[in-house]
This record gives C-alpha cells, sequence and structure tokens, in this order.
C-alpha cells in the first residue's frame, strides 16, 4: 500500500557566517528511509522533535517533493499524482484544520461531500457512524471556532474519513487532547483497525498511542530508520526487563543473589528491593525470592515504552 | 463535472462564512467602496490641475482610467485575496489546502474571495460607463468587441499579475510589498496615458511587461487616435494575446512555486 525506496528530502538553510555573510547549508530531514507498508497494517511513526517525522507524512500526501528516491502510496506517486491521491486517503494533521472555521461543523461535512465527491447514501452512512463512535451530535451545529480542542479533534477525523480513504494519514492525532479525549479518539482508531481495509501510519509523541494501537513500530531519529518491528522486538533488541519489586519485613541477608536476576535498587534500609529478571521467568524469581525471604508485598513491572524509546533517542543522538 | 460543483461547495462555504457575521461585512463592504471611490477622486483632482494630460485631453484620458479601473476592481474582486497565500505559506496551511483533491489555485481564490470588495466593481463600472459618455465614440463593429475584450483582458492580466506576484512567497516569504508594486504600482502606472512616464521607465513597464497594452492602445484604438510613441492602431487588439501569455507565464510559474514549497515543522 505504501511503498518508499531510499526516500530523502534535504532543505537548504542560510545559516550566518560572519557579519553580513550568510553560508548555505544542506539540511536532510528525511536521510533515506526505505519502508513498505501492507493493506491494513497500522504503523507508529515515532522519533524525537526534528527527526523527520513530519516531513515523511508530507512527502507520502504530496504536499512535500522528494528530494530523491522512491515513493508510492496506493499505487500513486504523491506528487504529480496528487490530486488522483487525495480521493484515496485521509489526513489528519494536528495543527491544520480541514474544517471551515466559521461554520457549523455539520456545515463542514456537508461541503466536503462536494470537494471528495461522494455519492449521497454512502456519505450519510460514514456519517452516521462516526456521530456514533465519536459522539458528534451534541456539537454538530456548533461553529468550529467554538469547538474544544477535543471536539474539534474528532471533527477532523470524521472529515477525513467521509469519503472512504484507503490510508489514513495522522499527524499526533492526539496532542493537546484530554484523557476521556484521548480515550475517544484511541478507540474509535482501534475500531476502525479491526475492519482491515484501512491503512493507518500515526505519528506520536504519545506512546501509549502506539502501544493501543499498532503492532508496528517504526523509529525515526536524524532522518533514519533506527527501528522497524514490533513493540515486543524493541524491548528485546534493547535488552528491556521486566522487574520485580519486593517489600520485605526483614532486609536480605548481605551476599544473597537470585540466580537469572541482578538486584537493581534497595531501599527503606533494605524493606525494599527490585531485581531486574534477565534469564529467569517471573514467576520461578517470585517462588525463589519467597522461599528465601519473609515478603510482605511482591509485583511484577511490566518494561516501559518510554524507558526504551528515551534509551533509543539518547543513544542515536550520541552516536556520530 | 464533479470538479465543478466541488468548486461551487467552496464558493458557497465562503459566501456563507462571510455573512456569519452581518453587521461587520456590510460595514466593510461599504468602507471598501468608499476607499475605492477616494482612489478614483484622486485621478480626478489631478485631470483638473492640468488643462491636458501628456498630451491627451481629460475626457481622453478618462478612458484610460475607465477601462483601467474596470479590469482591475474585477481582478480584485476575483483573485485579489491570493497575497493571502504568504500566510498559508508561513503558518503551513497550505499543508491543508494541498491534501486535498482539487487544484490549489481555485481552492485558495474561493477560500478567501473578498466579497466585501463586490461594490467596487459598481465604481469600476461607473468610472468606464463615464468615460464613454464623455467621449464621441465613431463606433464600428471592431470597436465594439474591443469594449468588451479589453476590460475582460485587462482584468486577466491583473489577475496573472496579482498571482505572479503572490507566487514569489513560495520562495521569499516576506515578499508582499515587492508584489504590490506590480498590483496596485501596475493600476496606477495603466490610469494615465503612458506618455506622461519617463522613456526608460515607460519602456519597461508599458513594452517590456505589457502593462502599455492594458488600457492605454486599446483607448487609443477606440478614440481612433494615432499613438503617439508610434505604434499602429491594431496594437489595441493585442491585449488578450498579452493577457494570454502572461497567464501561461504566471501558471508556469505557480506550479513551480507549489512544487518548491517547503512547508513548516508541525
Amino acid at each position: 500500500m505504501i511503498e518508499m525506496r531510499e526516500l530523502r528530502k534535504t532543505f537548504t538553510v542560510r545559516v550566518k557566517a560572519g557579519r553580513l555573510r550568510r553560508e548555505k547549508r544542506e539540511v536532510a530531514a528525511v536521510d533515506g528511509v526505505s519502508l513498505s507498508i501492507a493493506r491494513g497494517e497500522m504503523v507508529g511513526y515515532i522519533g524525537p522533535n526534528g527527526a523527520g517525522k513530519s516531513t515523511t507524512l508530507k512527502m507520502l500526501t504530496g504536499v512535500l517533493s522528494p528530494t530523491s528516491g522512491e515513493v508510492s502510496v496506493s499505487g500513486l506517486r504523491p506528487v504529480p499524482q496528487r490530486t488522483r491521491l487525495a480521493l484515496r486517503i485521509g489526513v489528519v494533521f494536528g495543527q491544520r484544520s480541514q474544517l471551515w472555521w466559521d461554520l457549523p461543523l455539520g456545515e463542514s461535512f456537508r461541503l466536503l461531500r462536494y470537494v471528495y465527491r461522494v455519492p449521497a447514501a454512502e456519505h450519510e452512512a460514514r456519517l452516521r457512524r462516526c456521530r456514533q463512535l465519536l459522539d458528534l451530535d451534541a456539537f454538530l451545529d456548533t461553529p468550529v471556532r467554538q469547538l474544544s480542542l477535543g471536539q474539534r479533534m474528532r471533527g477532523e477525523l470524521t472529515a477525513a474519513l467521509l469519503h472512504g480513504p484507503e490510508v489514513l494519514f495522522l499527524d499526533e492525532p492526539t496532542i493537546g487532547l484530554d484523557v476521556v479525549s484521548k480515550q475517544a479518539v484511541r478507540s474509535f482508531l482501534g475500531e476502525l483497525g479491526r475492519t482491515g481495509d484501512v491503512t493507518l501510519v500515526l505519528t506520536t509523541h504519545d506512546l501509549a498511542d502506539i502501544e493501543r494501537l499498532c503492532r508496528r513500530l517504526v523509529v525515526i531519529d536524524h532522518g533514519h530508520v533506527v527501528h522497524d518491528g514490533t513493540i515486543e522486538q524493541l524491548h528485546a533488541r534493547y535488552g528491556s526487563r521486566r522487574r520485580l519489586v519486593a517489600d520485605l519485613d526483614v532486609p536480605l541477608p548481605p551476599g544473597f543473589t537470585l540466580p537469572g536476576a541482578t538486584m537493581t535498587s534497595t531501599e527503606a534500609d533494605g524493606h525494599r528491593v527490585t531485581f531486574t529478571l534477565e534469564s529467569i521467568a517471573a514467576g520461578a524469581a517470585v517462588a525463589a525470592l519467597v522461599t528465601a525471604a519473609q515478603v510482605r508485598d511482591l509485583s511484577v513491572v511490566e518494561p516501559e515504552i518510554e524507558d526504551v524509546v528515551a534509551r533509543l533517542y539518547t543513544d542515536v543522538s550520541g552516536a556520530p | 463535472m464533479g470538479e465543478l460543483r466541488a468548486y461551487a461547495a467552496l464558493f458557497g462555504g465562503r459566501l456563507r462564512s462571510a455573512t456569519a457575521y452581518r453587521t461587520s461585512f456590510a460595514v466593510e463592504m461599504v468602507t471598501n467602496a468608499a476607499g475605492t471611490l477616494i482612489d478614483v477622486v484622486t485621478v480626478f483632482v489631478l485631470y483638473r490641475a492640468a488643462a491636458s494630460v501628456g498630451g491627451f485631453t481629460l475626457d481622453e484620458a478618462l478612458m484610460m482610467t475607465g477601462i483601467t479601473a474596470f479590469a482591475f476592481v474585477l481582478a480584485d474582486l476575483t483573485v485579489g485575496n491570493i497575497d493571502q497565500l504568504e500566510t498559508y505559506v508561513r503558518t503551513g496551511r497550505l499543508d491543508a489546502v494541498l491534501v486535498r483533491p482539487l487544484a490549489v489555485l481555485p481552492q485558495l481564490i474561493l477560500a478567501d474571495l473578498p466579497l466585501r470588495k463586490l461594490m467596487r466593481l459598481a465604481v469600476g463600472t461607473g468610472v468606464l460607463g463615464l468615460a464613454l459618455a464623455r467621449n464621441d465614440v465613431d463606433w464600428t463593429p471592431a470597436r465594439a468587441l474591443l469594449l468588451v475584450t479589453a476590460p475582460i483582458s485587462g482584468a486577466v492580466f491583473f489577475g496573472a499579475i496579482f498571482v505572479l506576484s503572490a507566487a514569489s512567497a513560495f520562495w521569499w516569504i516576506d515578499s508582499g510589498k515587492l508584489g504590490h508594486g506590480f498590483t496596485y504600482g501596475g493600476r496606477d502606472f495603466t490610469s494615465y496615458p503612458i506618455t506622461v512616464y519617463g522613456s526608460w521607465f515607460r519602456t519597461l513597464f508599458a513594452y517590456g511587461l505589457g502593462f502599455g497594452f492594458v488600457s492605454y492602445q486599446p483607448a487609443l484604438t477606440l478614440l481612433g487616435r494615432a499613438d503617439p510613441l508610434g505604434l499602429p492602431s491594431w496594437a489595441g487588439y493585442l491585449s488578450p494575446l498579452i493577457a494570454l501569455v502572461v497567464s501561461a507565464i504566471a501558471a508556469v510559474v505557480w506550479r513551480l512555486g507549489v512544487r518548491h514549497y517547503r512547508s513548516t515543522g508541525s
């Protein structure tokens, strides 16, 4: 559905060099990205600020022309075939509205039906579904400028879907939303993904979006893909470990070891210890600890994707 | 066909957005018409101060003012707000325009159609009407045709100039005022007989950039006067051709500009 081969985008920036002289310098925002995304996949595209996420998305949607490399979406080349492609994709750029600011939300939807030339019955059916799933009825008659950010984002999602796109591009769809709106947007996208008809590419800073929605995670930094795989693979590759946290009545004897695990911290004078599990199953580690010590409370902590990604960003940024 | 419906929908959306604030819309419309009236009065005041303008009687010169007034007002009303492109480029709002299944230029024109300038059309028509009333035109079928083609071609010409000067924002973000030199400056240039201008300046603007064919040459042909600068009378009929050429250039530059668009980080 989406193919990118050695995709590059460089920008020329003028840098001050001396009092009056300015030097031109080429900066690669996207530097040789090759990816292939199949129909129905839900892909999370993440990276630190300025990594090239939005630039990639803009090349996929025909907004920016690539400097070099090849790109095709839905069998079309985005820039030369921009208007044809636009009929097949849906785009939500968190910061750029598709809605008519001064008109009621419902009016925007009506106008978009003509812009995308959608048969009335199809339009009606899709709108009805969005109204249910995104709870739009309460503010359908409100001018867009008066909507809250969460309401507007639900409107933007609907606007992007009314023409039944094959591919949906979402740039930061949950940015700035409150917890409830985030949940609404996520569960809606989850619902959409389950049908398997829509291919979804999502950029976000909120990794919970990815955990909830995307089987596949692509991490980009400095214009390069630094990880492409499932979240589990990311954990495996970067040595994310589960941790066992135990509250003890009596501190462990000095020199105590748990085979297959390392003690990574002790707190409260040894009354709380944390083991990082390396080659031992959580169950076995719990059993071993319970027999060896007087345990009051126990918990197994899953690895945090935030930690892994933070580590990933610093790793890559540190490398030349 | 579907595309026409789409553009019609965009126009409808613009119409309803503009009238969403009725009072402010009405006030803007009136002040706008008043502004145009002042522009026209300025020309009259200038004419009253002199017995003749560049070798033409005041009434003859008024013919040039009239054709320009109508042409410019029509262009300004339809594509004048394309100078908003600068804002679209600077804020990256053009992204949202580019992901729609329609051409960029008509979308922008329809999204910002300055309906508040509607009354200006009446002022422009009035000036042209006055010019025709004050001159004794020897009507022939060719001249009647010219009366239609000259103002329309002039409007197309000015429209292309608007697009060209706006498109510079694709390369230089702060190009707005530079563009005004060619749009509003072009209107002022063509409001008077070009004989009043200095030689090199006149050659550049009138013949090099084509402004001389907007109102000066057609007016001469309508009035049946020989060109003191030596062009034959059929030069008055060239304005559609000139308009076409400038439009083609504008279309090419526009396309290059859209490809050159850099967007902004989000």
